[in-house]
């Protein structure tokens, strides 16, 4: 086994978005119990530091690959199509009218305390993450358009923010 | 899965003395101490059958010191040197210590961590935790007849890195070695997991005295993963006294407390908290010291009522954990209810109601966590036996990030990552010709460096002068298994470099440390040499031991000049172990990790390519899908 390889080959799992997830768990659960410091506690300095380096390394393909974002991004950079920083990517102005319109909307509800409005802009927001990622899965397994797939993911990567901002207004807003 | 058995790596294949390690619940009201004896998990007790010590130590004119029941019954009588819930105070500044002003303490200020003037003069909190733990740790060694290899001594998840040290330097002075710190509700979930074969994603829910924890965990053949947790470092059974304690003085209307008629009203308002888990209402009876009588009837109602903002303060952190965790209620497969404090009927209401099931109260909650450590512990100590095959994946409470411009927290790593951890991020300079880059490391999950906590600070000096925003500075955080964080920063471009393991700036610095271990050891007469030297000679043993187990494992992996190398390097360290020479047994064990090097690399290589091949063979056994896997194993 290559420490350098590539996330998908480190679990023997195919390279692309659809993903059996139990499998990954199952995969990932069978390294970490080969590889994880806490099997060496009695070991040599050489063992114990290998532990620790192949211990991080399952961690962080595992992280990785099990967040549909982060595993699309992953298998972009992989073909060399990288994304970009959240920070400077341009978008089209129609969808950034769109996410303003989202987050006055959550802004909104949470100075009002309205719990169920912002519970119902969750349901929908999850509902639309949801239909972007088929879409993302079809782009990237079936037809292959990285490019296309690049721009989708930028979009996801402005809602998956904003269903964050959302889940901490509704903490908020029960506190 | 007996297949993946034979000879797991680490797992000493030869036959070996029982190390004797113990798991200790450092608690807020009580500790206990547990070791795993012949298989089984046990709370060692005390001379009188006691297994739990409180966790209370009295301070003397004469400078001695009281531990437990006996410092326990002085504690009205002499409340300002009778410390108890000092863990409260661990790694705290004054200003964090809510309701102090009802503590009959004097406290002191100082850089980092709050003192306690005693008549024995000041007192660290560190050093009243040590002296628990020395008790215990001799209590342990009484009933194991030896010294111990070690302890897995547990603290609540929530607790930041400055409490966590401060727990790891109050055994240090206790003369414990630390396996490892664990996570309390992970220490129950373990203890719970492994009686029951429970599989499946459980939730801890841990009220003790003076802390709340929540624990989301995964349970799956053998391994807890920990999904996440949460909870409140300044929330317990003590806020629930201290309701109480404040409505006894307004229900009898009373005028301004002296220190011991506050300190007898605190210990009459536990008591009647304790009483009400058993009885519908509990009579308060006190005479204060002006001879004016307290006579009251507390009802489970009233208690309900006055103590209910602080039970739903425990809902809000579960609601959090199983956001992290992303999962619903429905999700959850039992409740386990760890801490004497949810003993309390509201407690048990509020998370059945929350949980929609009722909760799991079949272990003791004052000891499942000691038992969890202990097993923990020995697992450490390498005491594994074959069929004790599991495995823990735990996960740090706090986010961990830096300091960037304006203030702000960039985190690097998020709570809830899975351990051993890294990442590492690119900064660069903000100034032309900027040579120089300060560091800052902070802890918390607020955007405000000022509201994070600062655990430390360095440099990287030496960067070529350029043009701001053209240097690439990596920044690069690695968390090992112990949670132990290590920072280190490099200019990519002229690879100039500085790093730094973590060690919370404001705990007790090293010299303090060293200062009260020479004080603690003033009364043993102790040898720092001979010391030095027993333990580079137990290292020695532990080396030797690891590498004839790798050796009897899978010797095939070396080439035979390979082989009598290392045979030739276990020769002289075993010889250099029976001298009394400790450069020269530190010379032979480098020699040793030296020429197994290689050959531990292989070994990882095999177990991993073993795990694919275990894999397989399961697969094909009972999985369809077995067809789309295992073209490369």
């Amino acid at each position: 086994m290559d420490f350098n390889t590539d996330h998908f080959s480190l679990f023997e799992l195919p390279t692309r978005f659809r993903l059996d997830s139990t499998l990954l768990d199952q995969r990932y659960l069978e390294m970490q119990s080969r590889v994880h410091p806490d099997r060496f506690s009695r070991a040599g300095d050489a063992e114990r530091r290998l532990s620790l380096q192949w211990a991080t390394r399952v961690n962080e393909a595992y992280q990785t690959l099990k967040k549909p974002l982060s595993r699309a991004r992953y298998l972009l950079h992989l073909s060399e199509h990288d994304v970009g920083s959240e920070n400077n990517v341009l978008m089209p102005a129609d969808f950034l009218i769109e996410q303003m319109e989202w987050r006055e909307a959550v802004a909104e509800a949470r100075a009002a305390g309205e719990h169920h409005e912002l519970e119902h802009l969750h349901h929908r927001l999850q509902h639309d993450i949801a239909q972007r990622y088929d879409e993302l899965a079809a782009l990237i397994d079936e037809s292959h358009d990285l490019e296309q797939a690049a721009d989708r993911v930028r979009r996801l990567m402005f809602i998956e923010k904003l269903l964050v901002e959302l889940d901490e207004a509704m903490i908020a807003c029960e506190e | 899965m007996a297949l993946l058995q034979i000879a797991e790596p680490g797992e000493s294949t030869a036959p070996h003395e029982h190390r004797l390690a113990v798991g200790i619940d450092l608690g807020t009201t009580n500790s206990l101490v547990a070791t795993v004896r012949s298989g089984l998990a046990v709370v060692l007790r005390d001379q009188l059958g006691r297994p739990l010590l409180p966790s209370v130590v009295r301070y003397c004119a004469d400078g001695s010191s009281e531990v437990g029941y006996e410092a326990q019954a002085q504690q009205a009588l002499d409340p300002r040197n009778t410390i108890g819930s000092v863990k409260r105070f661990m790694g705290r500044g004054i200003a964090d210590i809510a309701n102090r002003e009802a503590m009959p303490y004097v406290f002191q200020d100082a850089p980092g961590m709050l003192r306690l003037q005693t008549v024995a003069g000041v007192k660290s909190p560190v050093e009243v935790s040590a002296d628990i733990l020395r008790a215990l740790r001799l209590r342990a060694e009484a009933a194991l007849g030896g010294p111990l290899v070690g302890a897995v001594i547990t603290v609540p998840a929530y607790f930041d890195e400055a409490q966590r040290q401060a727990t790891k330097d109050a055994a240090k002075l206790a003369g414990l070695p630390v396996l490892r710190l664990l996570n309390e509700p992970t220490a129950a979930a373990i203890a719970y997991g492994l009686d029951n074969a429970a599989e499946g994603v459980y939730a801890v829910y841990d009220l003790g005295g003076g802390t709340f924890d929540i624990s989301i965990l995964r349970l799956s053949r053998g391994i807890f993963e920990v999904l996440a947790t949460g909870g409140d470092s300044a929330l317990g059974g003590d806020d629930f006294d201290h309701r109480i304690f404040c409505w006894i003085i307004e229900a009898a209307d009373l005028k301004p407390l002296s220190v011991e008629d506050a300190s007898m009203l605190l210990a009459r308002a536990r008591e009647a908290k304790e009483y009400l888990t058993v009885h519908g209402a509990a009579p308060i009876s006190a005479r204060l010291s002006s001879g004016e009588r307290v006579e009251l009837q507390l009802t489970t109602a009233i208690f309900a009522e006055i103590s209910q903002t602080l039970v739903a303060k425990t809902i809000q952190p579960v609601k959090k954990a199983l956001r992290d965790a992303a999962l619903s209620v429905s999700d959850i497969k039992g409740v386990v209810m760890v801490g004497g404090a949810t003993r309390m009927a509201q407690v048990q209401r509020a998370v059945g109601e929350f949980f929609r099931q009722d909760p799991l109260n079949n272990l003791d909650p004052d000891k499942v966590v000691a038992i969890g450590a202990a097993t923990q512990a020995n697992l450490l100590a390498g005491n594994r036996a074959a069929g004790d095959d599991w495995l823990l994946l735990d996960v740090i409470p706090l986010s961990l990030g830096l300091e960037t411009m304006g203030g702000l927290v960039e985190k690097i790593i998020p709570r809830n990552s899975t351990i051993p951890t890294a990442r590492a991020q690119e900064f660069t300079t903000f100034r032309d010709g900027q040579t120089a880059l300060a560091i800052h490391v902070v802890q918390g999950e607020r955007e405000l460096v000022s509201d994070c906590r600062s655990l430390a600070r360095f440099e990287l000096r030496g960067i070529p002068p350029m043009v701001a925003g053209s240097a690439r500075i990596r920044v690069a955080f690695q968390v090992d298994a112990d949670g132990l964080l290590a920072v280190s920063a490099r200019e990519q471009g002229s690879g100039v470099e500085a790093s730094i393991v973590v060690k919370p700036s404001y705990g007790l610095s090293d010299d303090e440390i060293a200062g009260m271990l020479k004080d603690s050891m003033a009364h043993v007469k102790d040898d720092a040499q001979r010391r030095a030297l027993k333990e580079s000679q137990v290292d020695a043993q532990r080396l030797l031991e690891a590498v004839r187990a790798a050796l009897a494992a899978d010797s095939e992996l070396l080439a035979a000049e390979e082989l009598a190398r290392v045979e030739k390097d276990i020769v002289k360290l075993e010889s250099a172990a029976l001298a009394d020479n400790r450069r020269q047994i530190m010379l032979a064990m480098d020699d040793l990790e030296a020429s197994t090097k290689d050959f531990a690399a292989r070994r990882m290589d095999k177990s991993i390519r073993r795990a694919f091949a275990g894999r397989n063979i399961n697969e094909l056994d009972v999985d369809s899908t077995a067809s789309t896997t295992g073209e490369t194993a």
